[in-house]
């Protein structure tokens, strides 16, 4: 729901419900980094209703259109840490698989001297 | 350097002195934005300055583009189990951090004991504590292959987990311990026989339970690779003295976090910023002695210099808990800074055995783009 002027597009309210500061948070810092913002906020009007008002105010670019370049960003950027995530897991593992076999191997050779790392 | 005086007057920039970092901001600056300094009284410069057009009057552009998120985010495991891991983050902001914490505590689906139907409870034991204690034992299952029960849906086979208890002390026999290990999955559903009004419309051999499974769940090959049992065998429910029976069948349901503690996926989850510690002046001789004998969790080491001097350095700054015991007493603060470096995130998350906690991360970051989705459609 955007709540704003009808002749000035650049500054708006926009209630979400159903979403607290998880989004909210997530919302106002991808705001902040576009350089077309020159102001933004959140806020929850009361505890008891799951509403966020997300302010949004730009140096003449349509609000709702800088909105949602913010989201579709944080996307991307969740996309990315997803990526990044399940690489650095699976290197874990597979660092991990490798020194269980050096370990093993270590055992079965019947070698008593400790693995030095 | 201004040129010699003469008729013309060289504009004289700031940016031409050689010694001034162009395209970056003064060290101390730098401190600010990227470090919380952890003083004797309280952290200053906690907020993370997010603001595009922060340092504009220096001319530097304090917009993260996503170019330069990409190339600077980097994700380090340190521990990874089957039920915790401990990971950095670096590269990342507090605020999505912060969402990825909450999603993964409050907004990720898990399988959990909703429904108790009791047919006889004669423990001491009362009902209602008994269901409430029922449906914290957390329940090995994927909830992504689930889905959630509304109140219109009937309980079948694709919504609903059920589970049978039924314990019996015998007279004459010692006191019982009824353990999470005593609860048997049905995956042919309810063994409870709804009563029906009319006993001659219901000519059918089967009669009415209180879920209409149309298949086992045997059927589906994830549950005979493994069955869907407590993931604690040995989590104490009741006690059962002589003469006392407990039968009752609990029905799971998917549910999430916010609606009720049972159904979160976690222990816990959380994070905290890597600490920087950081000698201000050469430390040496006595007074590293006494600064490494100050730090309750070693942060500190002594190096031999030589000539029998020594000077203390910072060797497990990770270890720091921040008790600012080595800032404590006259003078030390000029010594030694404690910090924290704002986009270095130590996550650590404790599965409670549903999912195994990589998955759980990687669940939760794709719910966060559920929302950002949903925002976006709204919006269009």
């Amino acid at each position: 729901m955007e709540h704003g002027s009808f002749t000035d597009n650049s500054a708006a309210t926009f209630s979400l419900t159903d979403e607290d500061h998880t989004i909210a948070n997530a919302v106002r810092f991808t705001l902040n980094q576009d350089p077309r913002v020159t102001f933004c906020g959140y806020s929850i009007p009361h505890p008891s209703e799951a509403r966020v008002n997300i302010r949004v105010q730009t140096t003449g670019d349509l609000a709702r259109e800088v909105l949602k370049d913010a989201c579709q960003n944080l996307m991307l950027m969740c996309r990315h840490v997803r990526c990044t995530f399940d690489k650095a897991v699976e290197d874990f593992k597979a660092s991990n698989a490798v020194k269980a076999i050096k370990i093993d191997s270590q055992d079965s050779s019947g070698d008593d001297s400790e693995e030095s790392e | 350097m201004a040129e010699g005086a003469g008729e013309e007057k060289k504009k004289f920039s700031i940016w031409d002195l050689p010694d001034v970092p162009v395209g970056q901001l003064p060290p101390h600056l730098e401190l600010q934005r990227s470090r919380v300094s952890c003083n004797k009284d309280a952290p200053i410069h906690t907020e993370s300055i997010q603001y595009s057009g922060a340092y504009a009057s220096m001319g530097i552009d304090n917009s993260s583009r996503l170019d330069r998120f990409s190339n600077n985010f980097r994700v380090e495991v340190v521990r990874l189990n089957e039920d915790d891991m401990e990971f950095d983050m670096i590269g990342i902001d507090a605020a999505i951090a912060n969402s990825f914490r909450r999603i993964l505590i409050a907004e990720l689906p898990t399988m959990a004991i909703e429904k108790v139907l009791i047919a006889n409870n004669t423990s001491i034991i009362q009902d209602e504590v008994l269901a409430h204690r029922l449906g914290l034992v957390p329940i090995r299952v994927d909830p992504r292959l689930f889905d959630y029960l509304s109140e219109n849906d009937q309980p079948n086979e694709k919504n609903t987990v059920v589970f049978k208890l039924h314990v019996q002390c015998k007279r004459g026999s010692p006191r019982i311990t009824v353990k999470s290990d005593a609860l048997k999955w049905l995956p042919n559903g309810s063994e409870l026989v709804k009563e029906t009004r009319n006993a001659t419309s219901d000519s059918s051999s089967k009669p009415e339970t209180y879920t209409y499974f149309g298949c086992s769940q045997e059927t589906i090959p994830e549950f005979v690779k493994n069955p869907i049992i407590p993931k604690y065998p040995d989590i104490i429910i009741a006690k059962l003295g002589p003469g006392q029976e407990i039968e009752l069948e609990a029905h799971a349901v998917k549910g999430i976090g916010k609606t009720h503690a049972k159904w979160s996926p976690v222990a816990t989850a959380w994070y905290r910023m890597l600490p920087e510690v950081v000698l201000l002046e050469d430390i040496e001789d006595d007074l590293a002695e006494e600064l490494k004998s100050k730090c309750p969790v070693n942060v500190f080491d002594i190096e031999d210099l030589g000539k029998g001097r020594r000077r203390a350095t910072v060797a497990r700054p990770r270890a720091c808990t921040l008790c600012r015991e080595c800032i404590s007493g006259d003078d030390w603060e000029k010594r030694v800074a404690l910090r924290r470096v704002k986009d270095h995130f130590i996550f650590t998350i404790e599965s409670t055995g549903a999912l195994p906690p990589e998955v759980l991360f990687t669940e939760a970051v794709k719910i966060l783009e559920d929302k950002c989705e949903r925002v976006i459609t709204e919006l269009s």
